[in-house]
């Protein structure tokens, strides 16, 4: 499989033969925090593909799991069910000897820059730690990350400084640098650009598109912010409580969003535009997200839906095709549009 | 901007920090006016001075000196004793922050923390009190105020809390509120009911806001009037409609210019602005942003060192001044 044939091949369906990840029913419970309180089920059996030199976003409001996703499909944690497959191999359960060859492949990128990396490293040693642990020599690392530092923007000269003599834009520079080191094809991006200023932001963004189209890499795009998940992705996979609710090609879901969720999301962005701010119409949800470790019976965000019948209070709706001739996919019994 | 009318009027607000590496001028000459029943934004990034400005006016700027003039309702509070400024504290002016979690005390309950602000402020009786704080629950909208009352901060969601701030902010009625960044923690569904609730009770009560957000969305959906900040300074101020659709600084287009924006079907690169926001340790003789500026790269060698020289001082037409010295307005070549 190559990489550049697949990408344009899935970047509408993402359901081509071989797709470079590929989730099925994913689902993570963490034990409660207290002997006799209940499980919280964080991810609740979620499934899509990422087809290689794609941009599959991932968003939701706080705890709706999709950080969760990110750490399973890089395996920080192990599911404990479903599947991960990885180049149509299995990797859910693999030991961390047997990961190790995989993490050239798997890399990712960490919200807030100066707490992921170590403050006591040189830029040097945490751009070449990788590949030193994939088996290359300390000079051979070293000239790698020179040339890794000028591919991000930084200045191969500052390769002895310390994170600290960096800005936030800049360590998220070198973040990034980190997780390229050693050519990776898929890189998880948890929130990457929510901690920078916003002058910053945009910075991050241009770069990791350049990155993507030189390199020719998949990214799963994880964040909250829907204008930069708008701006970077090829298909959006909305979360809420540890399920996908809407998925599909970011066109179809921002121009005409099919689950009410969706909708009221897209509508609680502030435009920077005072005349649309005015003139808009806005559907404000009531009350907060649950919590994951008392979940709604039924469809999941009944008690905050506006449409809400007798039926979503006791049956679960399933993720289905939105309408026909289109690979978009909705999880509710009264999706817009239908 | 007539002084007459204005609540709050701050004029060349200078703060200044002690530190090792020698003094910080976090605020540096900044007036503005906030006037009843409307809301100023104050838009900027990190270690812009937004922050500080609105600790300075409530006089709780530990550690810093201040200087320049700050008026509520022509009474003077910079170097007010904190016994009377304990006094307006509070009563007239109140203020919200980011994290509700860190600014509600864990062993009270918010109903005995609401009444306790209000027998302070009005020597109220304890059953007095309680009924007020109970009212003031279910004004910002929190479900069953009267049981969410005996309950602690830690019983609320991160929205509900939120209210709880609201709710003893305007429990004294005041007639200024400072919000800093109130909705910058809390999810975006969460943000667009707080935003609501704030602006639903300055239109009931006629109260005038200080909106202090990095966010442009949030100022163009309930600010009136904006001022931008860069570097402890301000850069450009003017009434919401005019900023955003012809700012006349380089920094307030370039954060335009740079959003990622929903409503547009644009999949050209961002433009963004180069580098990042500056130290204060290290200030620039001459314009803030000017390190950054397309506009001063773009001048002419006597302009760019004019840029990088001098500082801009305030100016330009009337109720929308800017601190550059080649600002765009409408008709005018930049």
């Amino acid at each position: 499989m190559t990489t550049t044939t697949t990408a344009t091949a899935t970047a509408t369906g993402g359901t081509t033969a071989a797709p470079l990840l590929s989730v099925r029913d994913l689902t993570m419970t963490f034990p409660g925090r207290r002997a006799r309180s209940a499980p919280v089920r964080a991810v609740d059996g979620i499934g899509f593909d990422v087809a290689a030199g794609e941009t599959l976003g991932l968003v939701g409001e706080s705890g709706c799991g999709k950080s969760t996703t990110g750490r399973m499909i890089v395996r920080l944690l192990e599911p404990t069910a479903g599947s991960v497959s990885y180049d149509g191999r299995d990797i859910s359960h693999l030991s961390q000897r047997e990961l190790k060859p995989l993490r050239r492949d798997l890399q990712m990128v960490f919200q807030d820059p100066h707490s992921s990396l170590n403050p006591r490293q040189t830029v040097a040693r945490i751009i070449s730690d990788p590949l030193m642990v994939q088996g290359s020599s300390a000079s051979e690392a070293r000239g790698r990350a020179a040339e890794l530092m000028d591919l991000v923007g930084l200045i191969p000269e500052h390769i002895d400084r310390y994170p600290h003599e960096f800005s936030g834009g800049q360590a998220q520079r070198i973040g990034i640098a980190r997780a390229l080191a050693t050519g990776p094809r898929l890189v998880v991006a948890d929130e990457p650009v929510s901690a920078l200023d916003v002058s910053v932001q945009a910075q991050i963004v241009n770069l990791m598109e350049r990155l993507q189209r030189e390199l020719g890499l998949a990214y799963l795009f994880i964040a909250h912010d829907l204008s930069v998940v708008k701006r970077v992705c090829d298909r959006v996979a909305v979360m809420y409580l540890g399920r996908i609710v809407e998925i599909g090609v970011k066109e179809r879901v921002y121009a005409a969003p099919a689950h009410p969720y969706t909708r009221a999301l897209l509508s609680a962005v502030p435009l920077p535009d005072p005349a649309a701010e005015r003139s808009r119409e806005r559907i404000t949800l009531l009350g907060d997200p649950p919590s994951p470790a008392a979940p709604p019976p039924g469809c999941t965000f009944h008690p905050r839906c506006p449409k809400a019948q007798e039926i979503c209070r006791t049956e679960a709706p399933l993720l289905r095709i939105a309408a026909p001739g289109e690979a978009r996919q909705v999880a509710c019994h009264f999706p817009e549009g239908s | 901007m007539a002084d007459a009318t204005s609540l709050l009027s701050v004029r060349d607000l200078t703060v200044t920090f002690p530190t090792k590496r020698g003094p910080v001028r976090a605020v540096d000459t900044l007036s503005f006016d906030v006037f009843p029943g409307r809301t100023l934004g104050i838009v900027g990034e990190s270690g812009s001075g937004k922050s500080v400005t609105s600790l300075a006016v409530m006089g709780l700027h530990t550690g810093a000196e201040v200087s320049g003039s700050v008026t509520l309702d022509g009474r003077e509070l910079v170097g007010l004793p904190g016994r009377e400024l304990n006094g307006l504290r509070g009563r007239r002016m109140a203020m919200i922050f980011q994290d509700p979690l860190s600014s509600l005390h864990p062993y009270y309950t918010v109903g005995e923390q609401i009444a306790e602000h209000h027998r302070v402020h009005f020597g109220s009786r304890r059953a007095a009190a309680r009924a007020r704080a109970v009212e003031a629950l279910g004004e910002v909208g929190i479900p069953e105020p009267r049981r969410r009352a005996g309950e602690y901060p830690h019983q609320f969601s991160g929205g509900m809390r939120q209210r709880v701030m609201i709710a003893m902010a305007l429990a004294c009625e005041p007639d200024l509120l400072i919000a800093d960044e109130p909705t910058t923690a809390l999810d975006v569904t969460v943000q667009a009911q707080i935003l609501e609730l704030i602006t639903r009770i300055q239109q009931d009560r006629g109260l005038a806001v200080v909106m202090i957000t990095h966010d442009l969305g949030v100022v163009a959906r309930v600010a009136h009037d904006v001022l931008v900040m860069y570097g402890g300074r301000a850069a450009e101020h003017a009434p919401v409609d005019a900023l955003f659709a012809s700012p006349a600084h380089p920094y307030t287009r370039g954060l335009l210019d740079s959003l990622p924006r929903l409503d547009d079907d644009d999949d050209a690169p961002l433009r963004a602005i180069p580098g990042s926001p500056p130290s204060l340790l290290e200030p620039a003789p001459g314009c803030a942003f000017a390190p950054r500026c397309p506009r001063a790269a773009a001048g002419s060698e006597e302009e760019r060192a004019r840029c990088a020289g001098e500082r801009p001082l305030l100016g330009g037409p009337d109720g929308h001044p800017a601190a550059c010295h080649f600002p765009a307005y409408e008709g005018v070549a930049p």
